[in-house]
């Protein structure tokens, strides 16, 4: 079956060709990073996590994000997933092995990874972490390449295979629960010791993670002979916009609390997120388009007539997925470390090598999606013929 | 190597629980001898099961502090602390605030308490306070360590193994007090360059650390070892009381009993074993 990725036209081996380049030059960037040392990123005593762990927690929800076909389909038995929720799994299977990238790339020590397992910690949230990580990769590379194997034969799931499907849906629940626990659990993090980060992690992460999928399957339905079902993609961007109001309900909540207490230390980072202290603002522009981006990218999905049409629903997704980004990947990371445990300020410039490496992260995922949909794709094509 | 390293500091560690009963650290190291001192402790009192219970009431025998006092230190005895710390421990100077690494620094009244500070108070204000790790009680930090590289001794010292850290940083997102450093370019690269161009001498006692390790004050737990005073007692001695918490009649229990004391974020529930006599 995987052969199918090996025939293609020459626009798609062109892509690929393109994906592979900007490997070589994140893998060339993370030699010198592993030679130099962690201070050829913007890293610095106070800002001790920055664009790759950013990354890493924006991409565990995005993966967290299929169980939102998941459900549907096999605890409703909803049909009309029935043709993408393999779509689902393999965006899953592509951002979590995003998600290991990004931590390797991000520890001083990376040979001696394995300690983590070599000397389990169960009071380490990381050590969760891992587990429910790989586990999440595992059971989605099951299920994702039984369905498609079974669709392939024309036959149904197989019966094992089953549990593993029902399995994936809490633990996908747990995978971004235990994300935010990473955070939520810290004492002099006023911005991270938030009882709603869990929530508000799931919330952002069933409005990103599937908007991605529905920009993917209109420029699939666009170049194939394959289409995931207008009426699917209508129900995934209902979602989607429900996610997404949700989302920003809980970011109101979290600025009730630090602005009606008033008590500085709660205040502080969304101060400086969207209005900036003092001469420092570097985020302002981003939370503050965040804010605007997100409200319309839930106007145009909310709106039937809009929503219904192609171009306004990828644009509407596009919309949802930049702002959890910039949310998540930019501003919750990041400032969580600002101002520091001592109230000072200190910002974060990520360097040329830092994002090059990121953005081979990127382009990692983006082939392993790459060549997971070309095939599912070509076996859905035949399934058409047929 | 790690566990040997590992398992020789619990033993140490162990070894300085049992220390007060007098002896030098080498004597304690004998298993036999430590074992049967653990008896004693044990079962010292009488009736078995109310022994044992008092025993676990009173906790443990030692818990190392640092008591600061805010009335003698000056800026040149600061100054000449952090000097002295990171000869001894062989800490680099970058030079920049991207890259440096600290475990004893200075900062003001403002920075350093900023739960509780009081800007009415000009006298605090004025002050150069010593900031280092504070070998709180319950430690975020070792709570958080995916690897335990970072623990907390019995005798209360959060040590940290350079060995086992895979430099995840985790740590440092924790520590509510900014105490951590990471290794984030090669110390080595940057102590060779010192000792060239500034004829700085290296402590052949303590190791140098690699790159892409997190590390932190350990309250000298090797000077400990010898029967020593950590580096910054010995330096001003004036200004740095060290001593056990644990025993009500060691002279920084004596001190706290005489003095106002405050300690940082308290209300985090860490219990910091660093007091700042105002």
């Amino acid at each position: 079956m995987i052969e199918k990725a090996l025939k293609g036209s020459s626009v798609y081996w062109g892509w690929v060709i393109f994906l592979l380049c900007i490997i070589g030059a994140g893998f060339l960037a993370y030699l010198y990073q592993l030679k130099v040392g962690l201070g050829i990123t913007g890293m610095s005593r106070d800002i001790s996590w920055g664009v790759y762990i950013a990354q890493f927690t924006y991409f565990v929800g995005v993966a967290a994000g299929a169980v939102m076909l998941v459900i549907p389909k096999y605890l409703h038995h909803y049909t009309k997933y029935a043709k993408v929720v393999v779509f689902g799994e393999f965006l899953a299977i592509a951002a979590v092995v995003m998600c290991l990238l990004f931590i390797v790339v991000d520890i001083g020590q990376p040979m001696r990874m394995m300690n983590v397992v070599l000397h389990p910690t169960p009071h380490s949230m990381l050590f969760y972490d891992m587990i429910v990580l790989n586990g999440y990769l595992i059971i989605n590379i099951i299920c994702g390449y039984n369905t498609l194997l079974a669709d392939k034969k024309g036959l149904p799931c197989p019966g094992w295979v089953k549990p593993f499907i029902y399995l994936s849906i809490p633990w996908a629940i747990s995978i971004h629960t235990v994300t935010a626990f990473l955070y939520a659990g810290l004492p002099g993090r006023h911005f991270w010791l938030t009882a709603i980060m869990a929530p508000r992690f799931l919330a952002s992460a069933f409005a990103a993670g599937p908007s991605l999928l529905v920009m993917i399957l209109l420029f699939v339905r666009k170049v194939t002979k394959f289409d995931a079902g207008e009426e699917a993609l209508q129900n995934i961007a209902r979602t989607i916009c429900y996610a997404m109001i949700v989302n920003f309900f809980f970011m109101g909540m979290e600025f009730f609390t630090a602005f009606y207490s008033n008590i500085p230390g709660h205040k502080a980072t969304l101060e400086y997120l969207f209005w900036g202290i003092g001469e420092y603002g570097n985020l302002v522009p981003f939370m503050r388009a965040c804010i605007v981006i997100g409200f319309a990218g839930i106007f145009i999905l909310l709106v039937p007539p809009i929503r219904r049409r192609p171009l306004w629903l990828a644009i509407g997704c596009a919309c949802v997925f930049l702002a959890t980004w910039i949310d998540k990947g930019v501003g919750l990371v990041i400032g969580g470390f600002i101002p520091n445990p001592l109230e000072v300020i200190t910002e974060y410039h990520p360097t040329f090598p830092e994002i090059t490496i990121a953005t081979a992260i990127w382009a990692v995922g983006g082939l392993i999606l790459t060549v997971l949909y070309k095939v599912t794709i070509s076996v859905r094509e035949e399934e058409q013929r047929v | 190597m790690s566990m040997d390293r590992r398992k020789f500091l619990k033993v140490a560690g162990l070894s300085t629980l049992i220390g007060l009963g007098g002896g030098s650290a080498f004597e304690l190291l004998r298993p036999g001898k430590v074992d049967a001192e653990m008896e004693h402790e044990g079962h010292h009192g009488g009736h078995h099961g109310e022994a044992h219970e008092k025993a676990e009431e009173a906790g443990p025998k030692t818990r190392w502090a640092m008591l600061i006092d805010m009335k003698a230190i000056t800026k040149e005895k600061a100054e000449k602390i952090i000097h002295v710390c990171h000869h001894i421990h062989n800490v680099p100077d970058w030079g920049n605030p991207k890259d440096e690494i600290k475990w004893v620094w200075e900062d003001e009244y403002e920075h350093v308490f900023t739960d509780s500070y009081n800007e009415y108070d000009e006298v605090l204000e004025k002050l150069p306070f010593l900031l280092m790790c504070n070998h709180c009680d319950e430690p975020p930090c070792a709570r958080v360590c995916p690897v335990e590289a970072t623990f907390r001794r019995p005798d209360g010292i959060v040590a940290q193994d350079y060995h086992r850290c895979i430099g995840c940083r985790f740590c440092m997102a924790a520590c509510p007090y900014g105490s951590r450093s990471f290794n984030w370019l090669d110390p080595r690269i940057k102590l060779k360059e010192e000792m060239a161009k500034k004829g700085r001498k290296l402590n052949k006692k303590f190791p140098t650390r690699m790159r892409g390790v997190v590390e932190k004050c350990n309250f000298c737990v090797e000077r400990l070892a010898e029967g020593k005073q950590p580096g910054c007692v010995e330096a001003c001695p004036d200004v740095m009381h060290f001593g056990n918490l644990a025993d009500e009649n060691s002279n920084v229990r004596k001190i706290l009993r005489e003095r106002v004391s405050l300690r940082r974020k308290l209300e985090l529930g860490t219990k910091p074993s660093v007091f700042y006599l105002v």
